[in-house]
């Protein structure tokens, strides 16, 4: 894994992508030099100015651009924290700590995988996707929210791969929980996911009935974010492994889910 | 990060301290349990840089801990039940010690257990560690069932299992006290009479969190303990009590964020300080602390840092 870093972030644009989501773009100092990001990393970020906010918070990196030394992040309002984020002014500084996290495998060229992001848990399939793409790998993507608004970053995930959509309200694509969506009734040779645990567990599910690997990003309650506190802890073959070094993904085939 | 630059190296301040023999380049150690093994950090900071640091509660055999949720944000602070999930001492001796041991800082291990034997049989296994200057025995976990806290809560359960660890322990023996109790300096004298060389305070202060919205606990033990910046009026008043109270010398540490707080516990009468829940929100918090407290002397004429000691 690569080094860590500690820097301010400058904020170069924010930009609401519905009413709960928003995208920060970021450039990076140059005093950190070359940052090398796996795909499913993330970051810490303290959260200024907002007094009820003790703890960094942890956000996905969505997307990175080693050349142009630009980070985005995608934002949901959730609380205090993220809302404040948010809202942060354009020319802000952000402090963040990392990368962090061990990201999800990259597969050989010529193989297929399935992304599966629910509500923000698209976030780090941008990166993922990209780079998946770059390597040769047949990418397919399913998409799930609530409504056709919540489902972000559509055209941005059709340069990717092929798109397929789940709204509960049947909005867009197909009406339903995304862990009933039909692409995922065929085997791939790689599945990805990351959202609600009963969106991931279901997907984990399908993927296991027809025989596909499958990673899941999780979202651990963390205070550190760097293997100190023992706070994130997912019980595991192994035992407790920390979601912030071990993870934030698992194969599922190492976590005591009931699949 | 700024602030350092604008600031100038203070050369003459004498910043050494010592803890019954165990002698600190200055008072800034780290909190058992907010800091990993120390390495968890390197990428931050020069960890040779700290008077020393203190590793994760360890225990005579692993332990998983307590199930997940073990964290809540509260205001200023957060509860945790981690439950002294630790590999082991064997593990630690074997595995971690071999990276530490060339380190040149202190590296002192925090001690738990459930019977009086238990923890007589960690230290007796760090006992042949040459580069271990110190153990800090933790009477005053609130984490775990058994042991941990309850021998933190009486003066003779706290003194049993001090004059148990003394017999096996040949170097300096600083004993962690809980602040859920009603006269800590009471626990304090009973620990120094058992035969600690130094206290260290406060532990965690038991607490609880409630997530109203889904009408559960929000850890999964229901109570945990209390740390960073909520908890440091209480610890300042502490540490100050137990400093009038005992003769050995008191290691302050609770909500420590900043130069300034530790200035604050100095002043109160610790001889060195720990930092523990800030350095999840600043990695860097501890060197940046040493800093400022340079600073601090040379603004006030301070040549040596321990003239301030006490001073209330
Ligand atoms: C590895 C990791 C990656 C993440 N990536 C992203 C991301 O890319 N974008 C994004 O918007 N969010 C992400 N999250 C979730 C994000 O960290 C939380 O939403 C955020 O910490 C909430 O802070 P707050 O102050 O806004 O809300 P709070 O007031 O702290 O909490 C508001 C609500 O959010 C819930 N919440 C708090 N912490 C988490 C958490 N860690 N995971 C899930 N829910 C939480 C609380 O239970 C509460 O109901 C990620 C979390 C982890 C662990
Ligand atoms: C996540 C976490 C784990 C801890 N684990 C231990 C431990 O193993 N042994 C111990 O003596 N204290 C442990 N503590 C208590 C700290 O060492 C310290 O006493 C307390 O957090 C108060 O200091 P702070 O406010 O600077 O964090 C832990 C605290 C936290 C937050
Ligand atoms: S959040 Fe501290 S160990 Fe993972």
């Amino acid at each position: 894994m690569g080094k860590k870093n500690i820097f301010d972030a400058l904020l170069i644009s924010s930009r609401d992508l519905s009413e709960r989501y928003s995208m920060l773009t970021l450039r990076l100092p140059d005093s950190i030099g070359e940052m090398e990001v796996l795909p499913g990393q993330f970051v810490e970020i303290r959260v200024t100015d907002s007094p009820s906010t003790y703890l960094r918070r942890p956000i996905s990196i969505c997307d990175y651009d080693a050349a142009e030394r630009m980070m985005t992040l995608l934002i949901r309002r959730a609380g205090e924290g993220t809302e404040h984020l948010c809202n942060l002014p354009i020319g802000a500084k952000v402090d963040i700590l990392g990368p962090l996290g061990n990201g999800f495998t990259l597969p050989a060229a010529g193989t297929s995988a399935l992304l599966a992001g629910g509500g923000i848990g698209v976030a780090p399939l941008m990166l993922l996707g990209k780079r998946m793409r770059q390597a040769g790998v047949n990418v397919t993507l399913l998409l799930g929210a609530r409504t056709a608004d919540e489902i972000l970053l559509l055209d941005e995930f059709k340069a990717i791969g092929n798109v397929a959509v789940s709204t509960d309200d049947g909005s867009l694509g197909e009406k339903g929980y995304a862990a009933d969506n039909s692409v995922l009734n065929r085997r791939y040779d790689l599945v990805c996911t990351c959202g609600p645990k009963p969106m991931m567990v279901g997907i984990a599910r399908k993927a296991h009935a027809t025989g596909s690997p499958c990673e899941v990003s999780l979202e651990n309650l963390m205070a550190c974010g760097l293997g100190a506190c023992l706070c994130c802890v997912e019980p595991t073959l192994k035992g407790n492994l920390r979601a912030c070094v071990e993870g934030p993904v698992f194969d599922t085939s190492q976590l005591l889910w009931e699949l | 990060m700024d602030n350092r630059h604008h600031t100038q190296p203070a050369t003459s301040v004498k910043m050494e301290v010592e803890i019954a023999g165990m002698k600190m380049k200055n008072p800034m150690l780290t909190a058992s349990g907010t800091f990993g093994f120390g390495e968890e950090f390197a990428d931050f900071i020069d960890l040779e840089k700290l008077g020393g640091f203190i590793v994760k509660g360890t225990t005579l055999e692993p332990r998983e801990g307590n199930p997940y949720p073990r964290m809540a944000e509260t205001p200023s602070g957060m509860l945790n039940a981690v439950g002294l999930q630790n590999k082991g001492v064997d593990h630690f001796v074997n595995e971690i010690y071999p990276r530490l041991k060339r380190l040149n800082t202190n590296v002192l291990v925090n001690v738990s257990g459930a019977k009086i034997d238990d923890y007589v049989a960690v230290a007796e296994r760090l006992a042949p560690l040459a580069a271990i200057p110190a153990i800090e025995v933790n009477i005053s976990c609130p984490n775990v069932k058994q042991g941990g806290m309850a021998f933190g809560t009486t003066t003779d359960g706290a003194a049993a299992v001090t004059e148990a660890i003394r017999k096996v322990w040949p170097r300096t023996l600083i004993v962690k006290l809980s602040p859920n109790v009603t006269s800590i300096s009471d626990i304090a004298m009973a620990v120094e009479d058992a035969g600690a060389d130094s206290v260290s305070l406060i532990n965690t202060i038991m607490g609880m969190a409630i997530d109203v919205e889904r009408r559960r606990p929000c850890l999964s033990t229901i109570t945990g303990g209390l740390s960073g910046a909520a908890v440091r009026p209480v610890a300042v008043r502490m540490v100050w009590q137990v400093a009038k109270a005992v003769d050995i010398p008191v290691i302050g540490l609770g909500g420590i964020s900043s130069g300034r707080d530790v200035i604050e516990f100095m002043l109160a009468g610790a001889r060195a300080v720990q930092i523990g829940t800030a350095n999840f929100i600043d990695p860097q918090v501890t060197v940046k602390a040493i800093d400022w407290m340079e600073q601090w002397c040379s603004r006030h004429g301070v040549t040596d840092i321990n003239e301030i000691v006490g001073e209330i």
